[in-house]
């Protein structure tokens, strides 16, 4: 009990580190990131650069640091984005049924029926190689959870007593989903999020990591770890080993107080 | 006794037919999705297959022979003529029909993706089991970490961290390029895969370069799923542990090892067997990323060196080509638990 | 092992002759604690805990009690009494959360708390059987229902494997299932309720135990069903000569097919009286307030729901000796002092200080 606090404890301190970096990234870098030094180039760590420069001799500390606020970015928006729609949508499959149950249900199934990652490089290859596109699929291969999530919470929950009050005392349909059932569903929505959160993160780092997105001289940690692959067979480690490390470390935070969050609001699921 | 025996082999065809029959609306959603995809191509298609310097003429020209002058319902008749025909289009860098070079590339991606699923399960499943059977030991500890852990790797970066430990410091691993050392030569094709074609050509120098090349990348892969794997294991083994029937197994004596085993751990099976479609969505996504990472020449790979040329036909084809296989996965992983499970074929 | 050589066997069989009738059987004993004759079944002092999230609940404290060959027994108390926990843990297949801290078990000549889990499982099943309320799902939901009866003969008996299925379907047979050859084949979802614990009924009774626990055998089942799985338990019992332990809820049917009865409160046992005694002249408050709260015939869950206040919380390190203090209108001074168990004659034995 005291050791899964502690771990929760840790993920809360880890994740407000990054919001941090996220936030005042831009002004704690000890370089700009994006200038380059032949000189400089592919030095190994030391007192100088605490994490190396990359082949053009930029800072690989600063370019970690101001990557944060790109990937934490594309991940908010993303789920923000799933969130909204999947839990509007959701809502009223659960809460008309009928007709519009079976489309949304039908949408939500024709997404998974895809490997979730390869539809998102499908769609940001058919959209365009933009960052905004990134959202947009990162958000589209999310959006299944919520929408389940949302409609399940709802279905069970719209012959409840307060549901019925509220229709009762004659409060409209939109009025019931807004004002009573949507604050209802909230929780297990917001553990939906947080567990989402993470895997976000590495959809979009993936999807840089092979060239969609981002691009460069911009600094994101998937680009920057496809940057050091070449590399590393030739022993400079430090150049994907950092900006690696870095998102590892990120969407474990993440995944950490997910499940912290998840066991505070629903010990049942517990696993 | 025949009649049953009838009755369960009807009962068995229609849960085939119902599970192909349910199989279906998600091809057809699979189909259709892709073909918007390649409406929304960033561009106008027939400027682009006619080339930077053809004429408005030729454009035209272009634009009519591939029935992009036609209404969308029409397109999309055509579209999916040509999926009936296999035609998935072009190449534009090698200039060969895509669904040609797809098939050439799959036995690569699916032998490594078959052998990381192998893997992970050999390796999660035992350990889910000792998890929920000795609940708070350091095994059950170590499951929860290696949950956690597992599912915030990005496979991109345990590959390479796994090549520069493996390959470049302790020089165990072959260098991390493509399915074979050039020195050998393929085996002769039987089955595409080839570790099961170097062992019918019963030549085990072969059989063990081949091994060494896979080995990092399987690895890479099944890390990432070992942690669902074994999570949904230890939590439905410890539900069925639990269970009413376990209880009554261990209430008439039978011995431990065939309560865990035959009581236990089959009904326990049943919920991770569905996850399995889950964990072919992330074994399928990754594999992209580690084909591009150990220069694995799959169709993974073959549709990132399509998109660096923009060279649009392979990744479409690799997307619907992909997702079919995915609804093809899921469908056998449906058949399956209606084997294992008696009620599924039963029921609705 | 060879169910001739087993120690309960062996004995019963030389005791059984000197058994006498079953309505006599109650009446020998004078106390719970020392009875008269050596019993098939006796637990004295049975500690058993729990250690949940919000700290060690005493689940069991302090049970002690005798079955007799043959004789049938009710257990009635509310759920969470710890009436099932008690044959659980005999059994030995408690919850890992459970720790039995003190106490003692005989059955038969066998120490069930003492003895290596390989020895108990090798009595369980074969000389001390339990069935399940619930019984679809306390029955193996991927397994064909004969191979689960075979499972149990496989483990306790010699049957030569092609002796098997025939054996098994006698079972099915034995426990009244129509057209056993065909049930053989089915899964427990293709059977009902009743039938699925006739079943149950033949897994227990495949290696004809001395003695069954039927713990809540009919709660779940329809009313016509209740009655036959009850005469089908009291048919096998009489013609095996086996001891029964019924677990219930539901006093009217305790008072039907019992000889005596022992009534549950929060881990103790407050009350045990041959089954007309207990009718006729319950001593402790709660039975009494049990038996007031309805007619006679009538008694079930309902009606020991009704009784005022509710079960305390076990996990409380300042429980009371008596547990039913708090809730209890007789209360004196002298109930914060030590248990006690009075014996009032009769074989009726109460746990009170100030008994109705």
């Amino acid at each position: 009990m005291r050791r899964e606090n502690l771990l929760t404890v840790v993920a809360a301190s880890l994740f407000v580190f990054f919001v941090l970096l996220a936030l005042f990234g831009p002004w704690l870098v000890p370089y700009d990131p994006l200038s380059t030094s032949a000189g400089a180039a592919l030095s190994p760590p030391d007192a100088a650069h605490w994490f190396g420069t990359d082949a053009l001799g930029r800072d690989i500390l600063s370019r970690v640091i101001v990557a944060t606020r790109l990937d934490f970015g594309i991940a908010v928006a993303a789920v923000a984005v799933s969130f909204l729609i999947g839990a509007t949508l959701g809502c009223l499959a659960g809460f008309h049924g009928g007709w519009h149950d079976r489309i949304i249900s039908r949408l939500a199934d024709t997404i998974m029926a895809f490997p979730l990652f390869v539809l998102a490089m499908g769609v940001v290859a058919a959209m365009g190689n933009t960052v905004a596109n990134i959202v947009i699929a990162t958000a589209l291969i999310n959006l299944p959870f919520y929408i389940r999530v949302a409609r399940a919470e709802v279905n069970v929950r719209r012959e409840a007593g307060y549901v019925e009050a509220a229709r009762l005392s004659g409060a409209s349909d939109t009025r019931i989903l807004v004002m009573h059932l949507f604050p209802n569903i909230l929780p297990p929505m917001m553990v939906q999020i947080s567990l989402n959160m993470g895997w976000a993160i590495l959809n979009a780092a993936g999807l840089s990591f092979i060239g969609l997105g981002v691009r460069p001289p911009a600094a994101e940690w998937g680009i920057m770890v496809a940057d050091g692959a070449q590399l590393i067979v030739s022993g400079e480690w430090w150049v994907a080993f950092f900006p690696g490390l870095v998102l590892m470390l990120a969407v474990f935070s993440f995944n950490l107080l997910g499940d912290g969050l998840r066991d505070l609001i629903d010990p049942r699921r517990r696993t | 006794m025949n009649a049953q025996r009838l009755a369960a082999v009807r009962a068995g065809a229609g849960f085939v037919l119902r599970r192909l029959a349910a199989a279906l609306p998600n091809l057809l959603g699979v189909v259709v999705v892709t073909f918007l995809l390649t409406r929304a191509l960033p561009g106008d298609p027939a400027a682009y297959f006619a080339g930077p310097a053809a004429s408005r003429e030729a454009i035209e020209e272009v634009r009519r022979a591939l029935g992009l002058d036609q209404g969308i319902a029409t397109q999309f008749g055509f579209y999916l003529r040509d999926l009936v025909q296999g035609d998935l289009g072009n190449s534009i860098s090698t200039g060969r029909p895509v669904a040609t070079e797809l098939i050439e590339r799959l036995p690569a991606s699916l032998e490594l993706t078959l052998i990381a699923l192998l893997l992970a399960t050999l390796i999660a499943v035992p350990l889910g089991v000792l998890a929920a059977t000795r609940p708070g030991s350091v095994v059950d500890h170590l499951c929860r970490v290696i949950a956690t852990v597992g599912v915030s790797l990005p496979t991109f970066f345990t590959g390479l961290l796994l090549a520069y430990v493996f390959y470049f410091l302790l020089g165990w691993a072959p260098p991390p390029t493509g399915r074979l050392d050039p020195a050998f030569s393929p085996p002769q094709t039987v089955t595409g895969f080839y570790l099961i074609d170097a062992l019918f050509a019963l030549d085990g120098e072969l059989l063990a370069a081949v091994a060494g090349q896979i080995a990092l990348p399987a690895i890479t892969l099944a890390l990432f799923v070992i942690a669902p794997i074994s999570r949904m294991t230890r939590a439905s083994m410890l539900g069925v542990l639990s269970s009413d029937f376990v209880r009554t197994a261990r209430a008439v004596g039978l011995s431990r090892t065939r309560v865990l085993y035959v009581y236990a751990l089959r009904n326990a099976l049943l919920p991770v067997v569905t996850t399995l479609g889950m964990v072919f969505s992330f074994l399928l996504g990754s594999s992209i990323l580690v084909e591009k990472v150990f220069a694995w020449p799959g169709v993974g790979s073959y549709a990132l060196e399509a998109l660096v040329a923009s060279d649009y036909a392979p990744v479409q084809g690799f997307v619907l080509v992909l997702a079919a296989l995915y609804v093809l996965l899921n469908l056998v992983i449906d058949l399956a638990y209606g084997v294992v499970d008696p009620r599924a074929r039963f029921e609705g | 092992m060879n169910a001739a050589q087993s120690p309960v066997t062996s004995e019963g069989a030389a005791a059984a002759a000197m058994v006498p009738s079953r309505q006599h059987a109650h009446r020998a004993t004078t106390d719970p604690a020392t009875p008269a004759r050596v019993p098939l079944l006796d637990v004295r002092d049975l500690h058993v805990q729990f250690q949940t999230r919000t700290g060690v609940a005493r689940v069991l404290d302090g049970v002690s009690l005798h079955v007799d060959r043959g004789e049938t027994l009710g257990i009635v108390g509310e759920s969470g009494s710890g009436k099932s926990v008690f044959f659980l843990a005999l059994l030995g297949i408690l919850e890992a959360n459970a720790r039995i801290t003190s106490g003692s078990a005989r059955f038969g000549g066998f120490d069930l708390l003492g003895s290596s889990e390989a020895e108990r499982s090798s009595v369980r099943g074969r000389e001390l059987a339990m069935v399940f309320q619930n019984p679809r799902a306390a029955l193996n939901p991927i397994r064909r229902v004969g191979q689960q009866i075979e499972d149990v003969l496989l483990r306790h008996t010699a049957t030569p494997r092609h002796a098997l299925q025939a054996r098994a379907v006698d079972a099915l047979r034995r426990v009244q299932i129509a057209d056993p050859e065909a049930r053989y084949h089915a899964y427990p979802f293709e059977l009902s309720g009743g039938q699925c614990q006739r079943v149950m009924i033949a897994m227990a009774l495949a290696c004809e135990p001395a003695l069954l626990i039927a713990d809540e055998p009919t709660t779940g089942l329809d009313v016509t069903t209740q009655a036959a799985i009850m005469a089908l338990i009291a048919r096998i019992a009489r013609e095996n000569g086996m001891a029964t332990i019924l677990v219930t809820h539901d006093l009217g049917l305790a008072g039907e097919h019992c000889d005596r009865i022992a009534v549950m409160h929060a881990g103790h046992l407050v009350e045990m009286a041959p089954a007309a005694e207990l009718f006729a002249r319950p001593r402790h408050p709660y039975t009494a307030r049990l038996l007031a709260s309805t007619p006679y015939g009538a008694l079930s869950i309902d009606a020991l729901t009704s009784v005022p206040g509710q079960l305390p919380d076990l996990t409380r390190t300042d429980l009371p000796p008596c547990r039913f203090s708090e809730r209890c209108d007789r209360v004196l001074p002298a109930c914060a002092g030590p248990r006690v168990m009075q014996d009032t004659g009769e074989g009726h034995h109460v746990a009170c200080h100030n008994p109705c």
